[in-house]
Order: structure tokens, then C-alpha cells, then sequence
């Protein structure tokens, strides 16, 4: 009896590496920390009315950005891993498995759990208020999307300590991540957390569409909405193209894994191929879905700090929707190698460079918004200045890339790895920083620190080039991704340990961008005006933090910039003229939160494949859906006049 | 409520006809969903792995069967919504619960369909790739058909016990775009599926 539980226990919690035991012990510390500091301070109540339940975006959008700040940091130490077992020829400081779990989980986390999340908080934060609405168009199910994200993300993360990671890339290609190559729960785990944060995502996709075309402010059309607004449209279309392919894939995977089925198998008639072609149907759509939003950000953050309208508006919108059309053409680049007849290769490269052109157009759109502009170095304009040229080399490789015949050399070398991230950390990382620090006042009610911030900036930019820039020439060279390790006499040890040392710079940067967070938190200048950058858009014409409510009076729009244009003609003050009317609000409801639990519950038995777990989770989802469809017909409040008369006087806006 | 003759009940509020776009759109992501799950049964049809094949299994009076119940079904889920513009309660679920018992009847047929397959023809989801995704497209739909069965029996208790307001009438309209969609879908498997798979 004892046997077989030490064996049970043996084999559910990971065993044998130092690292694992350390980190088991911090998890623990932190969890008990956590309640300790909760049930000491009476926090708990607190924990639940105000976040727990919420559907108020702008509180969803703060959470979204904190659990993706989290999944950085665990993302960000896989790297520094990797790239420590790397620095020298024959280490051996991470075995072959432990290397493979943890580029897996660092490429999952940061698409999954850090870059969308992001973005998607950024998002939750600004779209409302650019666009002059109370909140999104279903405020519930922007709170389940969010549950669904954090508890995935928790499931997916607990792998590394209870079962083992995933260990197939965060490509996870057939037949490699099958079940008879790859037995054990690690690949379980990225399924199944996938699929959970996937229905999350494409709810958001679907609540993001409704809420910009239907909770507009009066007259603001749709070519007179703020870029950030527009590229969210955008990307909302693109997640609701994607994502449900996504959903097949992963669904037949693990149907193939936990039911014994043969989609992706080699024998009885499986084919690996299509497990490929599905996922890059999604994953590069995926792509975009991560770059797009950004680009909008980039837009507002260099308008409004070059104090200029934005250069070319119509040609910016069109490029957007060009690409979103373009990204589900160009799949296949992605496999070149796999063995497609010429005329499908050309066909694919053909497509992937014709995206080139959209993009450019954008690029000059941003200078010649740039051109004459009175520019005002903020470091959320660092970030977007920086992003055009790193991005630019990330694109060019890309056309590189995109040439097939050229492609064979270049296939999953690390000239691919610098590609790749070129685009994805001087495009969508270094535009949610932008973001991060642009909305941080409408946000939290103060200023981010600008001289921590640009250190941040600075040392993070060059960090990132001294990593990155290398692996193209160590790429040409030969060296392969996914390899663990590599032996002396190639040429290889000084630019791998050139990459190693710009990596952990890159860690500096984060660190101290953390310490900026913390300082501008107690120190920061106070944001009593609402308008800290002379902004241009709605959400600046709100006081930081703005209101439940958003707007006193919902705003009405003549033009793009539509803010600007209120402060010129001096009618800014009219969302906050007397008198006030009561304000319509929906309630807060734990359902969300409850449902997602039930939803980790059922993820959890499944990788196990303990049924006696996941069906009774599942029942849970199921009631906890028809609990919400017996209760949704009293589910809003109203915000009475003088509440909303107070709230704007403690504000400073009433005289 | 506003209602007015020009506006139906179900989109007299913001957000009712907010929920009716969502659910549209959301429609249009199901499409793509089962746009990928056709793809992958076509390409894979013909993988039988010496397993049985498609004209080995399946029996024109059986699918033609369940055919025309999930057809009828959706009309009288079409006779509710009339009666649902009308604001008569009694009528709307009475055609809901008719819509509930033919999806009943067909659920109980592709069950039957599925349990022969496995039972008899020992044609399971292990036996082949073609198998693996005709069970998995097909099981799909009936998924979806089985969930919209649970969905309609709460939507009938709400209306009973509330009647129609903008609310109940959206969750009527909305259920009725979803059971049309599976009629939609069921005509692609019915084709491209069954009629498909008796001749090639």
C-alpha cells in the first residue's frame, strides 16, 4: 500500500532535479505567503468583491496585465536557461529532456500566456474609453474570457512541478507529439490548457467585434476611430477566422492521445502532415493576431507624441485589413521543406512576400507622421521609435525567409529563431511596453518613472540587439534550433556566448523595469488631470483612473482625434457638465470565476485521464452555465445621479 | 418596452440585438470550426487502413431518416418564431417542445447508427483514420444537437415561467438561429458525408 503510493506520488510530482525541488519550495512559500498575507490583513472579502467577480474592464484589463507580467518573468527565466546551457560547447547544465521541456514551455508561454494576454489587457483597458462606451458589449463574458486565460495558464504552468512539461515545441507537430513517441502527461498539459485559454480568446475575438461596431459614441464612424480601435477590429476578425482551427487541431490531438484515434498517427491511415497544416492555418493568422494590435498602439503612441494627426489614416486601415486577408494565404511557408510540389512552394512564397507591402506602407506611414512632428522623447515614444528600424530587419529576414528555394538553407536554423524574434519582441513586445507605459495613467492614476523607464528601455533595446543580431551569423553558420547542446571546434563559442550575455541583459532591463513599476507606484507624479500627454483620443477626456461609469456623459464625435478636437473648440468639459443623469451598469457576478475553476477541474482530470475528475468537472461547467442563463435576466444596476455628481467632484472635474 | 411594429421584440433593447450579432458572428467561427472538421474527413476518407469503408456502412434508410427529422425540426423551430413574434407563449413552446422531440429522435437514431457501426461492423474511432474522423465529425454535430437539446429545455422553462420579455424572447430567437445552423451543417454532412460516401 505504502509502495504504491510513494510509487503514485513518484511519478505525479516531477522528481530528481534540484531546480524542480527549488521551485517546488518557492511555489509553496509564495502560495502561503499569499494566504498568510489575505487572511492576516482581512483581504480576502476584498480579493473577491473587487477582482474575483468583477466585470468591469478596466479591473479585467489590469489583471490581465499583471498575469502577463507573471507569464514573462516564468517565460523570460526559460530563456535565460536555455541560453545558459548554451554559453559554452558540451554543457551540461540542463539535461536533453529538461532543454526540450523548457523551450517548449518558454514558446507556448510567451504566445499563450504572455503576448495575447497582454495585448488583450491593453485592449480591455482602452478600447471602451476610445471609443466612448461604458464597457465592452458583454461585460460577463469578458470576465470568463479572462478566467478561462489565468486558469489555463495555471494549469499549463503547474506541469513543470506535477506530471512533467510538454516536451514537442510549442509547434507540438505530429508524430513527434503523439502518443507513441511522446507517452506521459507533458503533452496533455498543452492541450488541454490550450484549448481552455483558446475558448477564452475567441470569446474575447467575438465580444471585441460587437462591442466596436455597436457601442460607438454617437457620430464617431468607423473611419473616425482611434488606429488602436481599428487594429483591434482587425485582429477580433482574424481571431474568429483562426481560432476555431485551432480548437480542431488541438481537439483531434487529443482524441488521437487519450481515445486511441489516428489523425495525426503514422499507422491505419493517420497523417502527421495535416497536423501541420492546421496548426499553421491558425498559427500564422496567430501571428497577426499578436502583431496588429501592436501596430495600433504604435500609431497612437507616435501620434500623439509627435503632436501631429496620423500620417496617412485611410492607407493605415487598409494596409491592416490587407494583411488580415493576406495571413490566411501564407500557411504553408512554414514547412517549405516538407516535400510540396514547386508550384505550391511558389505559390506560398509569392504570398508571404506581397504581405511586405502592407507593412511598408505602414512603416512610412509612421515616419511621415514623424516628419515635422514636434517630437517629445517619453520613453513610451522610445519604445515606438525603436521598433521601427529592429522591426524592419525582422521583416526584411522575413522576405529572406519567405524565399522558398533560399528557405532550405535557413529552415529551423537559428537565422529563423533572430527572425522570428525580431518581429515578435521589437514588434509585439516592445509595443505593449509602449502601451504599458502609455496607458499606465488611465490606468492607475500616476505617471511611470521616465528616468527608470528609460534605462529600462535603453538597456533592454541593446541587450536585445546583442542577442539577436548574432544568431542570424551563427544561424548561416549551421548551428539548428532545439539543439541542447553543441560541440567545440565549430566556430560557435563567441557568438554563443555573445547571445547568452545579451539575454541576460534583456533580464537586467525586465528587472529593472519591475523596480520602475514598484517606484512609480510610491513616488510617481500624480496623473489630476486625466490628459497627462496631451492626448488625442477619448479615453484621455476621462479622469485617471476613469470612473466605474467611464463617462458622466457619453462623448459626442465630430472627428478623428476626436479629443483633440474638443480641447481646440473648448468643449472637452461637456462629459462632465451638471446635471447628471443615473447610470446603467452591469452587476458583478462570481459565476465566471466559478465556471473557469470547473474548467481547470475537468482540463486537470483530463491530462490525467482521471474521469472520476473530469467528468464531475464538466458537469460543473454545464450547471454552472444553466445557473447563468436562470440568473441573467436582473443583472444590471443603476449608478444613481448624485453618486455619479460625487464621484466626478472627488475627481476635480466639478468646480 | 419600446416595441414598436418595425422592431421585433427580441432586438428592442441594446442588448438584445447586441447578443443576436455576437451569436451571428459566433456562428460564423462554428463555420470555420466545421469547415476544418470536413477538410479533415474528406482528406482522410479514403484512409481506411483495410478497415471498412464508407459504403461498407452506411444505410440509405437510416441517415435519410434522421434526415428529414432534423429538417422537420427545423421548420417547426421556424413555426415557433412566428409564434414568438406574435407574443404567444403557449404556441412558441408548444413548437419548441415538437423541435426538442424530433432532435430527441434523432440523437436516438445516430446513437443507434453509431452503437451498430461499433457493435456489429466493428468499425470503431481506433480502426482507421477515415473512421477516426467520420465519428469525430459527425459526433460533433451530434454534440451540438445534444447541447442544444439541454439549451432549449431551459429556455421552454424560462419563457413558461416568465412569458415573453425582450429577454426570453432573445434567449428564443438566438436558440432558433443555433438549431438552424445545425440544420445548415447537417445538409453538409448529409452530402459531402453520407451521399458522398455511398459512391466513392
Amino acid at each position: 500500500m505504502i509502495e504504491n503510493i510513494k510509487s503514485f506520488l513518484g511519478s505525479f510530482f516531477v522528481t530528481g532535479d534540484p531546480m524542480i525541488y527549488g521551485a517546488d519550495a518557492s511555489i509553496a512559500l509564495a502560495t502561503i505567503g499569499i494566504v498568510f498575507y489575505l487572511t492576516y490583513f482581512k483581504k480576502w472579502k476584498w480579493l473577491w468583491d473587487e477582482w474575483l467577480t468583477t466585470v468591469d474592464h478596466k479591473k479585467i484589463g489590469i489583471m490581465y496585465i499583471i498575469a502577463a507580467i507573471l507569464m514573462l518573468f516564468r517565460g523570460g527565466v526559460d530563456a535565460l536557461l536555455m541560453r545558459a546551457q548554451l554559453i559554452i560547447p558540451n554543457n551540461t547544465f540542463l539535461t536533453s529532456q529538461h532543454y526540450n521541456e523548457i523551450f517548449t514551455t518558454h514558446g507556448t508561454i510567451m504566445i499563450f500566456f504572455m503576448a495575447m494576454p497582454f495585448i488583450f489587457g491593453l485592449m480591455n483597458i482602452a478600447i471602451p474609453l476610445q471609443i466612448g462606451a461604458r464597457d465592452v458589449a458583454f461585460p460577463f463574458l469578458n470576465a470568463v474570457s479572462f478566467w478561462l486565460f489565468f486558469l489555463a495558464a495555471m494549469l499549463f504552468n503547474i506541469s513543470f512541478v506535477i506530471g512533467g512539461s510538454p516536451d514537442a515545441g510549442w509547434t507540438s507537430y505530429a508524430p513527434l507529439a503523439g502518443l507513441k513517441l511522446d507517452p506521459g502527461v507533458g503533452e496533455n498539459y498543452y492541450l488541454v490548457a490550450l484549448q481552455i485559454s483558446g475558448i477564452g480568446t475567441l470569446a474575447t475575438g467575438v465580444n471585441f467585434l460587437v462591442t466596436i461596431f455597436k457601442m460607438r459614441a454617437p457620430g464617431m464612424t468607423l473611419f473616425k476611430m482611434p488606429m488602436f480601435t481599428w487594429s483591434t477590429l482587425v485582429t477580433s476578425i482574424i481571431i474568429i477566422f483562426a481560432f476555431p482551427v485551432l480548437t480542431i487541431a488541438l481537439a483531434l490531438m487529443s482524441i488521437d492521445r487519450l481515445f486511441g484515434a489516428h489523425f495525426f498517427t503514422i499507422e491505419a491511415g493517420g497523417s502527421p502532415m495535416m497536423w501541420a497544416n492546421l496548426f499553421w492555418i491558425w498559427g500564422h493568422p496567430e501571428v497577426y493576431i499578436v502583431l496588429i494590435p501592436v501596430l495600433g498602439i504604435f500609431s497612437e503612441v507616435i501620434s500623439t507624441f509627435a503632436h501631429k494627426t496620423l500620417f496617412g489614416y485611410k492607407a493605415m486601415v487598409w494596409s491592416m485589413i490587407a494583411i488580415s486577408v493576406l495571413s490566411f494565404t501564407t500557411w504553408l511557408h512554414h514547412f517549405f521543406t516538407m516535400g510540396n510540389t514547386a508550384w505550391v512552394n511558389s505559390f506560398f512564397s509569392v504570398s508571404t512576400m506581397i504581405i511586405a507591402i502592407p507593412t511598408g506602407v505602414k512603416i512610412f506611414n509612421w515616419l511621415f507622421t514623424l516628419n515635422k512632428g514636434r517630437i517629445e522623447f517619453t520613453t513610451a515614444m522610445l519604445w515606438a521609435l525603436a521598433f521601427i528600424p529592429n522591426f524592419t530587419i525582422g521583416g526584411i529576414t522575413g522576405v529572406m525567409l519567405s524565399l522558398a528555394p533560399a528557405d532550405y538553407q535557413y529552415h529551423n536554423s537559428y537565422f529563423l529563431i533572430a527572425h522570428f524574434h525580431n518581429v515578435l519582441i521589437a514588434g509585439t513586445v516592445f509595443g505593449v511596453f509602449a502601451g504599458l507605459h502609455y496607458w499606465w495613467p488611465k490606468m492607475f492614476g500616476h505617471v511611470l518613472n521616465e528616468r527608470l523607464g528609460k534605462w529600462a528601455f535603453w538597456v533592454f533595446m541593446i541587450s536585445y540587439n546583442i542577442c539577436f543580431l548574432p544568431m542570424y551569423f551563427i544561424g548561416l553558420m549551421g548551428m539548428t534550433r532545439r539543439m541542447y547542446t553543441f560541440p567545440s571546434g565549430l566556430g560557435w563559442e563567441p557568438l554563443n556566448l555573445v547571445i547568452t550575455l545579451g539575454a541576460f541583459g534583456m533580464g537586467v532591463g525586465f528587472l529593472i523595469m519591475v523596480w520602475m513599476i514598484v517606484y512609480s507606484a510610491k513616488y510617481g507624479k500624480r496623473d489630476t488631470t486625466g490628459d497627462p500627454w496631451n492626448g488625442r483620443t477619448l479615453e484621455w477626456a476621462t479622469s485617471s483612473p476613469a470612473p466605474e461609469y467611464n463617462f458622466a456623459h457619453i462623448p459626442q464625435v465630430e472627428t478623428v482625434d476626436a479629443f483633440a478636437h474638443m480641447k481646440e473648440k473648448g468643449t472637452a468639459g461637456n462629459i462632465y457638465k451638471a446635471p447628471f443623469q443615473a447610470i446603467h451598469m452591469p452587476n458583478d457576478t462570481g459565476i465566471p470565476f466559478i465556471l473557469s475553476v470547473f474548467f481547470f477541474i475537468a482540463g486537470f482530470g483530463l491530462v490525467f485521464e482521471w474521469y472520476w475528475m473530469a467528468i464531475p468537472g464538466t458537469i460543473g461547467i454545464i450547471v454552472s452555465m444553466i445557473v447563468r442563463s436562470f440568473k441573467d435576466h436582473e443583472d444590471h444596476h443603476h449608478i444613481p445621479a448624485e453618486e455619479v455628481e460625487q464621484t466626478e467632484r472627488a475627481a476635480g472635474r466639478l468646480s | 418596452m419600446e416595441t414598436t411594429n418595425h422592431t421585433p421584440i427580441e432586438y428592442s433593447t441594446e442588448e438584445g440585438s447586441n447578443k443576436i450579432l455576437g451569436f451571428w458572428v459566433f456562428l460564423g467561427a462554428e463555420i470555420v470550426l466545421f469547415s476544418a472538421l470536413f477538410s479533415v474527413y474528406l482528406v482522410l476518407h479514403s484512409h481506411t487502413a483495410g478497415g471498412p469503408t464508407s459504403k461498407d456502412l452506411f444505410e440509405v434508410k437510416e441517415f435519410m431518416i434522421e434526415t428529414f427529422l432534423l429538417l422537420i425540426s427545423s421548420f417547426t423551430c421556424g413555426l415557433g418564431t412566428i409564434e414568438l413574434r406574435r407574443h404567444n407563449v403557449k404556441g412558441l413552446v408548444a413548437w419548441l417542445v415538437v423541435t426538442l422531440l424530433l432532435g430527441l429522435g434523432f440523437i436516438g437514431m445516430e446513437l443507434n447508427e453509431f452503437i451498430t457501426y461499433v457493435t456489429v461492423e466493428h468499425a470503431t474511432l481506433q480502426t482507421s483514420a477515415f473512421l477516426s474522423g467520420f465519428f469525430v465529425l459527425v459526433g460533433t454535430h451530434g454534440a451540438h444537437v445534444s447541447f442544444g437539446i439541454v439549451w432549449m429545455i431551459c429556455v421552454i422553462i424560462q419563457l413558461l415561467r416568465r412569458g415573453v420579455t425582450p429577454v426570453t424572447a432573445r434567449k428564443a430567437f438566438i436558440i432558433g438561429l443555433y438549431w438552424h445552423f445545425l440544420d445548415v451543417v447537417w445538409i453538409f454532412i448529409f452530402t459531402a458525408v453520407y451521399l458522398t460516401g455511398l459512391v466513392l
